[in-house]
């Protein structure tokens, strides 16, 4: 697995094996989820894949009711809300997530700083198998 | 190390105009511009060859998927007989209209041009409101659209990051929405020239007439708690605290300082531009600000030598509710955590110490995203020319303010500052 390239693709790769991966700088250390191929703090270009251990916590998040297409498609509409959030993992880097296992109805009960685990929402199978990074209450 | 940045020579407006705000299915992009290309043309108070002009600037967002048409640099360019000469559109999502507008300026600074026209234009209403949320998520970062986001979404988040860390709560937003009807109420031009309470009597007259039960509510406040009336879009983001889907057309006159005389009397003077980038909400250092905004407010603030308190009035990007809070913090009005108070305490109203968005802003106003950063800038001419109409500030000797424009979720946000002299 470490041979793969830094990319966009390679962590949705990761995501459809269920592994939440970034990328640690060989030199400073930085660690970037999603990896970067360039470390933005010293710009070295030697990175190495880390593994997070997918356990965090909310730090902000919004239920939509008016979604894009492809929500709705899932079967999200203003009655049936989704969530998404900003989860903050215990490496100390943040996710852009879904959020799973919430009362979307309820958003005022969705607290900020809820500890959360990570869940990999699997979309279709085969070729076209996509997968979404959520979390869920721990 | 880098000197004090420095415009290599002054640049003035001499004029602006820009179309009604609102939802069109009769007009286009072109019918668009040529409203607010003609009301330039006449507010420039010793005339202006149209023939003189030397390049134009266009902000445009995203026409190329709402209308199925891109580069509209040209088509606006010959809408207006200005060919050959050259037209470049600027994209910098809801910011491409300050883009133009910074463009122009460096035309003009560098010594190149003497007469450039700036704009900007839009038209979204002719999607549903489900594909435009799609399109305009476009220009949000790519994680944030893969997890769901839309752009209500990220300000909604951003909402309870800022909720959780300085205690202020929904009915702090619901300020903001009130003084932007009450001041849209005032602008003829706007899309939703009413306030919350002219709304409110023309529900509850519809209820009478149609025979239904009359709803009531207390006060502006009960009505925007109305989950009827006022129903989630991204929680804690409403329908009323959301800019609407709009379109419409700005533009503005940019000259050459030694020469704005000749066009006017009372030109107004660029005394400061700054622009920033930012990050995406995962990668963002604190979620209750925008690093992109605080950027380009200490160039625009360096250039100019001015400081925030020195500016008197200024139309913020409140594309949500939420934003319009934070950016007052962001550029300095008030202290991280004190806008909500300050807008509580009625400080930014048309007749506090710090009028915000006298025009009724992005959320009353209208929001054509291009056409947005150049409109601002046409409320701080009307002001600072005196010629507000009923929504004129009362402060005395009026002489600064200032726009600051905010593409996608804060990738691209602008300050402009300009001045009377």
């Amino acid at each position: 697995m470490e041979e793969r390239p830094f990319s966009d693709i390679s962590y949705e790769q990761f995501l459809n094996e269920e592994k939440l991966m970034g990328s640690k700088c060989a030199k400073c250390g930085a660690l970037f989820v999603p990896p970067r191929s360039i470390c933005i703090r010293c710009y070295n270009t030697k990175m190495e894949w880390a593994q997070m251990k997918g356990k965090g916590k909310l730090v902000a998040f919004t239920c939509i009711a008016v979604g894009p297409p492809y929500m709705i498609k899932e079967g999200y509409d203003r009655q049936h809300p989704y969530c998404s959030g900003v989860v903050e993992l215990e490496e100390g880097v943040r996710v852009v997530a879904r959020i799973e296992g919430v009362n979307t109805n309820k958003p005022e009960t969705i607290k900020v700083g809820t500890p959360l685990t990570v869940q990999f929402l699997h979309r279709a199978e085969g070729e076209n198998l996509k997968t979404f990074l959520a979390f869920k209450p721990a | 190390m880098q000197k004090r940045r420095k415009l290599g020579r002054g640049v003035a407006v001499v004029g602006t105009g820009m179309s009604k705000f609102g939802m069109f299915k009769e007009k286009n992009s072109k019918d668009l511009f040529a409203e607010a290309f003609n009301e330039m043309l006449s507010s420039v108070d010793k005339g202006i060859d149209p023939k003189d002009i030397q390049a134009l600037y266009l902000g445009n967002a995203s026409n190329d998927t709402l209308v199925h048409q891109m580069h509209w640099g040209p088509i606006i360019s010959d809408l207006i007989g200005l060919t050959p000469k050259p037209a470049t559109r600027t994209e910098g999502a809801c910011a491409s209209g300050a883009l133009a507008f910074r463009e122009g300026v460096f035309a003009i600074a560098s010594g190149f041009y003497d007469i450039v026209l700036v704009g900007g234009v839009e038209e979204m209403s002719k999607r549903t409101t489900e594909e435009v949320t799609e399109i305009l998520a476009m220009a949000a970062s790519p994680y944030e659209v893969r997890v769901g986001f839309t752009f209500p979404g990220v300000f909604g988040a951003t909402a309870t990051a800022y909720f959780a860390r300085y205690g202020a709560t929904r009915e702090h937003l619901m300020n903001v929405t009130i003084k932007s009807h009450n001041n849209a109420r005032l602008n003829p031009k706007a899309q939703f020239n009413v306030s919350i309470r002219d709304i409110m009597n023309q529900r509850m007259e519809r209820a009478r007439k149609k025979g239904e039960p009359v709803p009531t509510w207390k006060d502006e406040k009960e009505f925007l708690r109305d989950p009827v009336a006022n129903p989630v879009v991204a929680w804690p983001m409403h329908l009323y605290d959301c800019s609407p889907i709009s379109d419409g057309a700005s533009c503005m006159l940019l000259v050459a300082e030694e020469i704005a005389k000749s066009f006017t009397d009372n030109p107004l003077y660029v005394v400061g531009i700054g622009q920033g980038s930012g990050q995406g909400l995962h990668a963002k250092e604190d979620l209750t600000c925008f690093e992109a905004t605080r950027y380009a407010a200490k160039e625009a603030y360096e250039l100019s030598g001015l400081k925030p308190e020195d500016i008197q009035i200024a139309e913020v990007h409140d594309c949500f509710s939420i934003a319009e809070i934070i950016h007052l913090e962001d550029l300095g009005f008030f202290k991280p955590g004190q806008g909500y108070k300050a807008v509580e305490e009625g400080l930014t109203r048309l007749d506090g110490v710090k009028p915000i968005n006298t025009s009724g802003g992005l959320k009353c106003k209208g929001h054509p995203i291009g056409a947005t950063g150049i409109a601002q800038l046409y409320e701080i001419w009307k002001q600072l020319r005196g010629e507000a109409g009923k929504r004129q500030v009362p402060i005395k000797d009026l002489r600064i303010g200032a726009t600051h424009n905010l593409g996608g979720t804060g990738g691209t946000c602008t300050l402009t500052i300009l001045e009377r002299r």
